[in-house]
């Protein structure tokens, strides 16, 4: 019998705080300068220079810490972690070790069923990130560029909590998106601004011990992170399974091949030798700080879905969506703060349809919406009128995308406003009904289904501005035999 | 002689326009190439930028501008980054560094007007007790050529006591300013720990490097620290605390002072050595301080703690040196590997391997608790004794060395006896405690220092302590033979 495997996955994701100079020197931190450009002495560890605390960094530290309800430490310590590599100026990181400036929180993510699940996020600690090193175009020798040696990452560590693929991706997710409503984190992960790396196992369910875990470094966008697991946890259960053993181990996710190999085993691994650095005294957080900090906090993502939910009455599913960034949320709330709120349902399905679709295909984040809020709410409000039909809404919306103006001026200019004259589309079914004297029989005689075909009849007879639920109700008496 | 007056004297004499900073200048350079020959105490002299800084500083003065080392001459140790001007250490993994910036001590004594007449010579990274480790070879003790200064500011301590220079800076990790300026008869002054900023200071052990002055007399001592203190935003462990008045705290009479002499290390001392600290407490207790003994059971475990705490650092601190941005490259590397294990396989002397090797190994997993943490407990532990010391006492007073200068070549292959150098002095560094060495008298022709250790900030206790003192005695005024 196939034995029935467990996956058990953590995430440690760093994200680049979005301070404007680096985490312990003056240098700018901005992306895609000329290489060693942005790259101060201190960044060069230059002899002599001395590394002095981002207090903006411990700020957005602390206001991530807040978001997932995880104690701040008061007093936290940065290490050194020593290791010798070009990229790395001074042949250590500074880091946070023993007691890191965040403690234990959790961050709530949806399955795909719908049920919610916490998940343990065992500290975040803040570091500094190496450089680069360049191995391309270089006759033999290798390219060193400093400019991201020094900038601030926060690095957050969860708990083993994550059971299959789908699921890291949505606690990534959830954690892109709250770095992003906290504005601590640009999130772009090209550019390696939001990037995580992953230690799986495997174990017979049931089992209570874990599995030796592989740790695949480096995971830079959602799909990679999706496809190296799961090709992790099929290699690790093919292994077992034919009598072999994971080592413990640190792999690469190569996205061309899709797959995973060894980088370093456990035995090959350095001796960090971690010790307090010296240069930097404990980072002292008091509560004044942390109360200040507090006040700075925005609406979360949960409590804004929350919010939606209980005043608009979307689902959970529909809030989630809307709440998914503080722009959206922003949108949305826009859109129906001048429809008003019984109609949020309606705007809920406009912004995730019609307007998430133009976006999509135009690669458009909502900022940058070819529709204002004002001028959704303006065409929803002939929807809601009954100015025009949803069908007919849809062709007005490609018009205002493609050509701007308000909706009004588009239903005038092209016509489309909706026939809601009973006199008119009586007229209108009454020639329709003339026309198709052997469907009006066959109806009568039980052919129910040709109902539909008088419609379209109909509605192509008026270019489909007839009111639909007029038409049907004025179809149905004069066909049923008036 | 211009040579032998003090920096307040030196001062009044630039004010007056007796004599400019240009004619003052040119005196210790000529001094310099003249003598220095003999000692080896400088490893780059900059006489060129010296007379403009000189020229500069008597524009200023003509301006009718006063300051108190307006003009003045001195020489860097050469572990201070000077811009523009070669800061090599002592090693040669820097022979070819020059410095593209100037240390917070030496902008803040340059800004005071400070004229800079060269680096000098000291122990590889301030890892040494003799000066021998140097790059640029052993200085000679102006008191006896066949001696060595001691160190690691052996340069900065040969060059003040040979009237080189008016004053000399220097660093301080486990007794590096106070040892050298007892074995040359100068004072030597190592401030509390976060007291002067360690900027531009290339680091050996980060939690124990302070840098201080060597100068001939507390008073003088007094008016160069002033300038050299204070808080530096580019250093996180200096301190925010406003400095004292230090010469205006000279003077006071030390009636009532209560001074602790530290059994640990009188117990035991040689007898000649012993003779001296009991002269330096008569000569206090006759100027009203009341005398008692203090034990500190711990001090003794000072030294194992410091080789262990200083290597681990430096261990860390030294990782920068790997051939790739600045500094010593090995020729023809092979790859990232050989390029690594050569350049600081060639770049750094044995002294300094030995340390880096040491502090590897502490900070091993698997070896961390049992050295590393272990000696950071001992640290705390002597660290309290001290506090609580100072709850009875208000200095404490003891040797600055076991002996006077010894023969060059003597401990250099003995790194076990070389350590025991600094015996008397690693304690107020582990406890980032403000200490300071006089000249006390002579033994063998060679002079010798009493050492003084106060709570933390109390400078201005410490400088006033030794300045009466050095008004009850002369030994601080006799020079070495041959450099009147």
């Amino acid at each position: 019998m196939m034995q029935d495997w467990e996956v058990v996955i953590g995430l440690e994701t760093h994200a680049q705080l979005a301070t404007k100079s680096k985490i312990f020197s003056g240098a700018a931190t901005t992306y895609g300068a000329p290489p060693n450009s942005q790259a101060s002495l201190v960044d060069l560890a230059y002899p002599g220079v001395l590394p002095v605390l981002n207090a903006e960094a411990v700020r957005m530290a602390v206001k991530f810490g807040l978001s997932i309800g995880a104690p701040i430490a008061q007093r936290s310590i940065f290490a050194r972690k020593n290791y010798f590599y070009p990229d790395l100026p001074k042949g250590y990181q500074i880091s946070q070790y023993e007691i890191p400036v965040v403690g234990r929180g959790a961050l709530e993510i949806m399955l795909d069923d719908g049920t919610v699940k916490s998940v343990g996020i065992t500290r975040a600690h803040l570091e500094e990130d190496a450089g680069k090193s360049l191995h391309e175009g270089l006759a033999h020798a290798s390219g060193i560029d400093l400019n991201r040696a020094g900038t601030p990452l926060l690095e957050i560590v969860s708990e083993p909590d994550l059971r299959s693929a789908k699921e890291a991706v949505a606690y990534m997710k959830k954690l892109h998106t709250l770095v992003r409503y906290l504005d601590i984190c640009d999130g772009n992960m090209q550019e390696g601004s939001f990037r995580c790396d992953a230690n799986v196992s495997v174990r017979p369910r049931g089992q209570e011990k874990y599995g030796t875990r592989a740790e695949i470094k480096n995971l830079n966008s959602f799909r990679f992170v999706e496809k190296a697991i799961q090709h992790e946890v099929a290699r690790q259960i093919e292994l077992i399974e034919s009598g072999g053993k994971v080592i413990q181990e640190t792999r690469l996710y190569d996205s061309d091949k899709d797959e995973t190999r060894a980088m370093r085993s456990k035995e090959e691994a350095n001796d960090y030798r971690y010790f307090p650095d010296p240069d930097l005294l404990p980072l002292q957080i008091d509560a004044a700080f942390i109360e200040a900090v507090h006040r700075t906090l925005p609406e979360l993502p949960d409590e804004k879905a929350a919010r939606f939910s209980a005043l608009f009455q979307l689902s959970a599913y529909d809030a989630g969506v809307l709440s998914a960034s503080r722009e959206l949320g922003a949108y949305f709330e826009a859109v129906v703060a001048l429809t008003g709120a019984a109609h949020a349902k309606l705007a809920a399905n406009w912004i995730m349809g019609e307007l998430a679709g133009a976006l999509n295909r135009d690669n458009l984040e909502i900022g940058a919406s070819r529709l204002a809020p004002a001028a959704l709410a303006g065409l929803l409000g002939r929807i809601v009128d009954a100015t025009i039909s949803g069908k007919i809404a849809k062709d007005v919306f490609e018009a205002m995308w493609r050509e701007g103006g308000g909706a009004d001026s588009v239903i005038a200019a092209q016509g489309l406003r909706q026939i809601t004259d009973a006199g008119e589309i009586a007229a209108v079914i009454d020639a329709v009904i003339a026309a198709n004297p052997k469907q009006l029989a066959d109806y009568r005689a039980g052919k129910d289904k040709l109902f539909g075909f008088f419609v379209g009849q109909a509605m192509k007879a008026t270019q489909g501005k007839a009111n639909p639920a007029q038409l049907n109700l004025l179809l149905k008496s004069k066909l049923d035999g008036a | 002689m211009l040579h032998t007056r003090s920096i307040g004297e030196l001062a009044e004499t630039l004010r007056r326009r007796e004599i400019s900073s240009v004619e003052l200048t040119r005196h210790y350079l000529e001094r310099i190439e003249s003598l220095d020959p003999a000692l080896n105490a400088l490893i780059t002299k900059t006489a060129e930028q010296a007379l403009l800084q000189a020229a500069a500083a008597d524009r200023r003065l003509a301006g009718g501008e006063t300051a108190p080392l307006l003009g003045i001459p001195l020489i860097h140790k050469d572990i201070f980054c000077t811009d523009g001007v070669r800061t090599s250490c002592g090693s040669r993994m820097l022979d070819n560094f020059v410095a593209p910036y100037d240390a917070t001590v030496v902008a803040r004594l340059k800004a005071a007007g400070a004229v800079m007449l060269g680096k000098a010579n000291m122990d590889e990274f301030a890892m040494g007790s003799s000066n021998e480790t140097s790059h640029y070879g052993a200085v000679n003790n102006p008191w006896d050529h066949g001696k060595v200064p001691g160190g690691s500011s052996g340069g900065s301590a040969a060059a003040v006591a040979a009237r080189l220079a008016p004053f000399a800076t220097g660093t301080d990790t486990g007794g590096s300013i106070r040892q050298p300026a007892a074995l040359t008869g100068v004072t030597g002054v190592k401030p509390t720990y976060g007291r002067v900023s360690r900027y531009g200071m290339i680091a050996f052990a980060s939690s124990l490097d302070q840098a201080g002055v060597i100068a001939r007399s507390a008073a003088d001592a007094a008016i160069v620290l002033q300038l050299m203190s204070g808080f530096d935003a580019k250093d996180s462990t200096s301190v925010d605390m406003p400095v004292p008045d230090y010469a205006a705290a000279l003077g006071a009479p030390l009636q009532g002072l209560r001074i602790g002499v530290l059994k640990e290390f009188a117990d035991g001392l040689e007898a000649r050595n012993g003779a001296l600290l009991g002269a330096a407490l008569k000569v206090y207790r006759s100027l009203g301080a009341e005398t008692l003994d203090v034990s500190l059971p711990s001090l003794p475990l000072s030294v194992p703690t410091y080789y262990v705490v200083a290597p681990a650092e430096c261990s860390s601190n030294l990782s920068r040196f790997d051939g790739v941005r600045f500094g010593y490259r090995c020729k023809d590397a092979k790859n990232l590997q050989d390029l690594y294990e050569r350049s600081r396989g060639e770049g750094f002397g044995a002294e300094v391997k030995r340390r880096i090797m040491t502090g590897t190994y502490v900070l091993s997993a698997g070896y961390f608790d049992a050295y590393y943490l272990k000696a950071q407990k001992v640290r705390q532990l002597i660290t309290d004794e001290f506090r609580a010391a100072f709850e009875r006492v208000d200095l404490l007073i003891g040797p600055t060395t076991p002996t006077p200068a010894f023969a060059i070549g003597a401990k250099i292959d003995d790194p076990v006896t070389m350590y025991l150098n600094d015996i008397y002095t690693i304690g107020a560094n582990l406890a980032g405690l403000p200490a300071l060495s006089v000249p006390c008298g002579f033994i063998d022709d060679l002079p010798m220092g009493v050492q003084l250790i106060g709570p933390h900030f109390s400078e201005s206790r410490l400088l006033n302590a030794a300045h009466r003192f050095q008004l009850a005695t002369d030994w601080h005024q006799r020079v070495p033979p041959g450099y009147e």
